[in-house]
């Protein structure tokens, strides 16, 4: 007997609202692309959660390794003069 | 690293309230807990659908019948998240199916009592989704990353289910001598079995020490029942109904309610597979899945037909 263990993984990313970017929110498995949309649609927005919806193929993200973190992160940080609570400004100065 | 440092550097990272993520380093017991927990609570969500829907077609207005139908849906979508959350621990979706369909996976033995009447529905969302609450809240603290967001999204939704389950027996227990009669029947029925959904007492459960170190769970299971008791009670003086324990009392000293002993033979014998629906929920199960194969059989069939004529045009 058929089971949908030939359907792949989809991560669902959804934008609550237009202009704003997507989040994702988990993940479904869907025969394709059309239908992963519409199962999406179906389990992730039933209460108007979001006016755009992406779905990506679980094996097309590839992420960053969390044992290599600190290698991986260290150019940003000993940069803290990337934020501008760095400077102090003198008191003559009302506003930048 | 050895191994012993990678446990240390594990707990430390647990105790520092850091989540644990799918890739990160875990002992084989702590996935192997996980994998069990979260896979039965998404049985129990799938399988707590079939109680309900056992009344979806005889809803006493066309109102509450849309509401137990989203309802319901809700439920499904819970399984669908905490499957997939169970999925990134390395277990397939077919196999935690296959554990469930075969017997081997426990679900929550609340959903192996019958749905009698209209009230029950009423009951099982105020109680039984209810308790389900208290449990969930808890666990959005876990400490596996994936697990703890579905509890969010679940959290969110739960509410409604509560509500709408007060709703109809207030509604009830408003109406005629015998529509009271009937939601206090129905309380009877489901009280103990909701406050045995907690699980056996941190004494004698197996698991409770160990998951708590983890901080899989975040709450015992006798913390969680007394929180459960302390919020319901209040509610039941509201409804105008009893709860059928004769010992449930207000203890001014511990700021609780003390309650009655539950009768842990009628769970164990639940537990064990002879509750009075146990084998119907299973046939039921499998039926759907099998009565659903050629749906699968269909998609798989078209989403190939399409890819072949996107090659070829
Ligand atoms: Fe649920
Ligand atoms: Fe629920």
């Amino acid at each position: 007997m058929s089971t949908n263990q030939d359907w792949p993984l989809w991560e669902v990313f959804i934008a609550a609202k237009r202009g704003l970017s997507h989040k994702h929110v988990g993940s479904l498995h869907a025969a394709d692309s059309e239908m992963a949309l519409e199962n999406a649609r179906d389990v992730y927005t039933r209460r108007k959660e979001g006016e755009s919806l992406w779905v990506v193929q679980s094996k097309y993200i590839f992420a960053s390794n969390p044992e290599e973190n600190d290698a991986f992160f260290e150019p940003a940080k000993n940069k803290v003069y990337r934020h501008p609570t760095f400077y102090e400004l003198p008191d003559e100065v009302k506003k930048m | 690293m050895d191994d012993k440092e990678l446990q240390n550097r594990f707990q430390a990272q647990v105790d520092a309230e850091i989540k644990i993520e799918p890739k990160d380093w875990m002992p084989d017991a702590y996935r192997k807990t996980l994998i069990r927990q979260m896979s039965q609570h998404a049985h129990s969500e799938i399988v707590g659908m079939l109680p309900e829907g056992n009344w979806v077609t005889r809803a006493p207005t066309l109102k509450r019948k849309a509401i137990l139908l989203a309802k319901i849906q809700d439920e499904g979508g819970h399984g669908l998240y905490l499957y997939s959350a169970a999925e990134t621990l390395g277990i397939s979706r077919e196999e935690m199916i296959e554990a469930l369909h075969s017997g081997k996976a426990k679900y929550s033995s609340v959903f192996n009592y019958p749905t009698l009447n209209w009230a029950d529905i009423g009951a099982i969302g105020w109680l039984v989704d209810g308790a389900a609450i208290m449990n969930q809240v808890a666990l959005m603290r876990t400490s596996y990353g994936p697990y703890s967001r579905g509890m969010v999204r679940i959290c969110k939704e739960e509410s409604f289910h509560q509500r709408q389950g007060f709703d109809i027996l207030y509604t009830l227990s408003r109406g005629s001598a015998e529509q009271k009669a009937m939601a206090q029947d129905a309380l009877n029925r489901w009280w103990w079995p909701s406050i045995m959904m907690f699980g056996p007492h941190d004494s004698e459960s197996t698991h409770s020490s160990q998951s708590m170190k983890w901080k899989i769970k975040r709450k015992s299971n006798d913390e969680l029942r007394q929180d459960f008791i302390d919020a319901t009670v209040p509610q039941a003086e509201v409804l105008g109904l009893s709860l059928p324990d004769p010992e449930l009392k207000w203890n001014e000293e511990r700021q609780h309610y003390d309650f009655g002993e539950i009768n842990w033979e009628e769970f164990w014998s639940v537990v064990k597979g002879n509750g009075p629906c146990n084998r119907e929920r299973l046939a039921a199960r499998r039926k759907a899945y099998d009565e659903g194969a050629w749906v699968r059989e269909a998609a798989s069939a078209y989403a190939k037909k399409k890819k072949e004529q996107t090659i070829a045009g």
